[in-house]
């Protein structure tokens, strides 16, 4: 959406703009990343090095390919909560399926494709065509992978598959200068994300934001609802899929690998900007959103946090960003005539007055009333 | 508008109070507990370390029977036992095969499964030989209120003539325990302990303070005073977890090392984040594990780096094992003796047998070193990554490859 607004815009607007979006709520994410980024340097300048900062992109990419795969699901309106418990499977499927036999790779990988695929495939009928709500639905789905993994495995480490499937997440193009290494993880990060920039872009991506933003017009458009977020549940288990196999590679085969993710994943996509609920984000911000986070637990590491600490600073880092983004929105949101009427669902805040106007919603319109006046 | 920014940084203040006051609490559930039936009245060592967990006389004791030779047969060390006070079992026996439940607090990890293989392989002997005609389980999946109900079922409607509980959790289990010696059927309890000595029997090995003592030894005498050392623990509040870090912890401030505590979850993606970042931010000279699950993500983490290995301690799992011996990096695997498991079924035979056995039955447990290690690798070539290599099962039928094929009854 914001794309179309910037066609409009001349030169000098658009400096104006990059530089006020970062102190907006989609931006904030990308201000957030950059005062942590120089926070852990501050700590430790060698951080900031060609050499450990692509490390820390290899290790970033997993998490940052499944934020970009709940992005398509968040953005349409549902949430995936599926896609740890997916990524332990898929760990788990690889360990032991592939072994120590090499020549297995490239079949086991396709059926994990498949597989993944599949999970998604039902996740999203079940959503769409029996009206089931996601969290509901994906919840079952987080909970069924997670027993079929416990009756395989009985929740203990198997062994790890042949080193030359590790490498795909553990190893790179070796002896490059000044970065010394290119992670095969940082190469598969940038497709997927280039990937998914292009797909936002095409007919088929617009109309997942639309029905993110309005099922009932999206439908009236012509939209195949049911289909498009079947696509976003399928999109999301493959990026599962793909975070699998790099961390299989980059740690190992384990039932806790993948364990929480959902919510990594979910918590990046808000940071990102991102609105619970659908119809407005961009999926940029949300793999930010996930370097982000990362970028949290790296500082916390680096400030030599106690242990004991961690997870309650963690999470009061994380409420006041997502506060601050929030607060942010409705700092925008001055003059009256800029309301929506479904709250959390703020129009483009730079925005042209035609893109402001008030939009109908006849399916939810009394909440409205009580937001509009402050 | 202004209002609600007022609102919005109150809110902010307000969580951040609210993990303040958390750290603060004490909540009584999470106290940790004195070793079960041996020290009741035990309070925590006065000076010596800052670390709640951290028990003087229990320390002590376990400190001391490190060095204790153990009694009885050399070959088996799971009818082993140190410092004994032997008890008279005559009230319980009986002829016949006997019925024995088991309420098992889960097998979620390589340890467990690895233990619960052997035992089921014990059984078989024991089924054999006519002692125990078949045992009932209840695997309480790492949940004290099933593990509760587990034992409840068995008092009330299990048909049993022993009870064997691998408790969950030290305190909250010990209700039960008493309502299952209230039955005045025998009771056994191994590996995790619970505040009575109602129990005829309480089996396990030395301890986590002697497993911190160990490790922490080793890692002394290969470092030096101000190295770093990287301490993995996999979560915090479990007493046997807890007690070999405050050992280790103690010592470790006694003699100077720099130890940086992390909790992983034994999440492997965990562990290789935390070293990573501990080797940016400067030399690692020394990993300790307070479990050896994970080992391997940890030393990969050096190789990704390209940092020279450090010296570490693990456990006696094979796949720490292996890498151990692939890498030759200067190593220890320190032992939480696996064999236990057999224990208790055969405690449990002599109970009915009318024999004398230990009333704490205190097994050995000593840490594989380097020059074993050729030897364990070798008796256990074909065992699968998460065994054990103490397992004490190789004299059992099925051997080796109900354990090779990790056969998970």
């Amino acid at each position: 959406m914001s794309r179309q607004a910037d066609a409009q815009l001349s030169g000098s607007q658009r400096i104006s703009r990059a530089l006020l979006t970062l102190i907006s709520p989609r931006g904030a994410v990308f201000l957030l990343l950059i005062v942590l980024l120089l926070a852990i340097t501050a700590l430790n300048p060698s951080f900031a090095e060609p050499g450990q900062f692509i490390r820390f992109i290899q290790r970033v990419a997993p998490i940052a390919i499944v934020a970009i795969g709940q992005y398509f699901v968040i953005v349409a309106g549902e949430f995936d909560l599926s896609m740890g418990s997916l990524v332990t499977a898929q760990v788990v499927i690889a360990g032991n399926l592939i072994g120590q036999d090499d020549s297995r790779s490239i079949p086991v990988l396709i059926g994990m494709l498949v597989f993944g695929a599949l999970v998604g495939l039902v996740n999203g009928l079940v959503t769409s065509l029996l009206r089931v709500p996601s969290f509901i639905v994906t919840l079952g789905m987080m909970l069924a992978l997670l027993g079929g993994v416990l009756y395989w495995t009985g929740g203990a480490a198997t062994g790890n598959p042949a080193d030359g499937f590790r490498e795909i997440g553990r190893g790179g193009i070796r002896n490059v200068p000044v970065l010394d290494i290119i992670p095969w993880a940082v190469l598969v990060l940038a497709a997927v994300l280039a990937a998914a920039i292009w797909f936002t872009k095409t007919p088929f991506g617009r109309s997942i934001i639309a029905v993110g933003d309005n099922e009932t017009t999206a439908r009236f458009a012509g939209i195949r609802v049911w289909w498009v977020k079947t696509s976003t549940f399928i999109l999301s288990s493959l990026s599962a899929t793909i975070a699998g196999v790099l961390l299989v590679g980059y740690a190992g085969v384990h039932p806790k690998v993948g364990q929480g993710y959902e919510f990594i994943a979910i918590t990046a996509v808000v940071l990102g900007g991102v609105v619970l609920g659908g119809g407005r984000g961009w999926v940029v911000a949300a793999a930010a959103g996930a370097f982000a986070l990362e970028a949290l637990f790296t500082l916390l590491n680096f400030a030599g946090v106690a242990s004991t600490w961690r997870d309650g600073i963690q999470g009061v880092i994380i409420i006041a960003a997502v506060a601050y983004s929030a607060a942010v929105f409705r700092g925008r949101r001055k003059s009256p005539s800029v309301t929506s009427p479904i709250s959390g669902k703020e129009p483009e805040p730079f925005a042209e007055p035609a893109h402001s106007a008030p939009q109908s919603r006849p399916n939810e319109g009394n909440h409205s009333t009580q937001k509009e006046v402050q | 508008m202004q209002r609600k920014k007022m609102l919005v940084f109150a809110a902010m203040v307000s969580a951040a109070a609210l993990v303040g006051l958390a750290g603060c609490t004490t909540d009584p559930a999470v106290t940790p507990p004195s070793d079960a039936a041996t020290t009741p009245a035990e309070s925590q060592g006065p000076e010596a370390s800052s670390n709640e967990w951290f028990d003087a006389a229990l320390y002590q004791k376990q400190y001391d029977e490190r060095g204790v030779t153990p009694e009885g047969p050399a070959d088996q060390p799971y009818l082993q036992h140190i410092n004994a006070e032997m008890i008279d079992t005559a009230a319980y026996k009986a002829d016949g095969a006997k019925k024995a439940c088991f309420a098992n607090a889960s097998i979620s990890n390589p340890w467990r499964q690895t233990g619960w293989i052997t035992m089921n392989q014990q059984l078989k002997v024991l089924q054999d030989s006519g002692a125990i005609s078949s045992m009932e389980t209840r695997d309480a999946q790492d949940s004290d209120d099933t593990q509760i109900a587990d034992i409840d079922y068995f008092i009330n409607e299990g048909d049993c003539d022993i009870f064997l509980i691998s408790p969950n959790s030290t305190a909250a289990m010990t209700p039960a325990v008493e309502r299952a010696c209230a039955t005045d059927k025998p009771v056994v309890v191994f590996d995790r302990g619970v505040q009575t000595d109602c129990p005829v029997t309480f089996i396990h090995p030395i301890g986590g303070f002697a497993w911190g003592i160990d490790t922490a030894e080793y890692l002394i005498d290969n470092l030096k005073a101000g190295d770093k050392v990287v301490a993995l623990r996999i979560l915090p509040g479990v007493d046997v977890l807890e007690q070999r870090w405050a050992a280790a912890d103690k010592l470790f401030q006694e003699a100077g090392i720099d130890a940086t505590d992390y909790f992983t979850g034994a999440d492997p993606a965990e562990i290789k984040k935390i070293i990573s970042d501990e080797l940016a931010k400067g030399d690692v000279q020394g990993v300790w594990m307070d479990a050896g699950d994970g080992a391997v993500a940890a030393i990969e983490a050096f190789e990704d780096a390209g940092k020279p290995y450090p010296v570490m301690t693990g456990e006696d799992e094979m796949s720490f094992l292996r890498k151990w011996k692939d890498t030759g990096l200067t190593g220890l695997a320190p032992v939480y003796s696996n064999f236990q498991w057999r224990t208790p079924l055969l405690a449990a035979q002599k109970i009915f047998a009318g024999e004398q056995i230990p009333k704490e039955w205190v097994l050995p447990q000593s840490p594989i070193t380097v020059d074993e290690l050729d030897d364990y690798l070798a008796r256990n070539s074909g065992m699968p990554d998460g065994h054990y290599a103490k397992f004490g099962g190789e004299n059992l039928p099925g051997y080796p490859e109900v354990w090779e094929k990790r056969m998970i009854p």
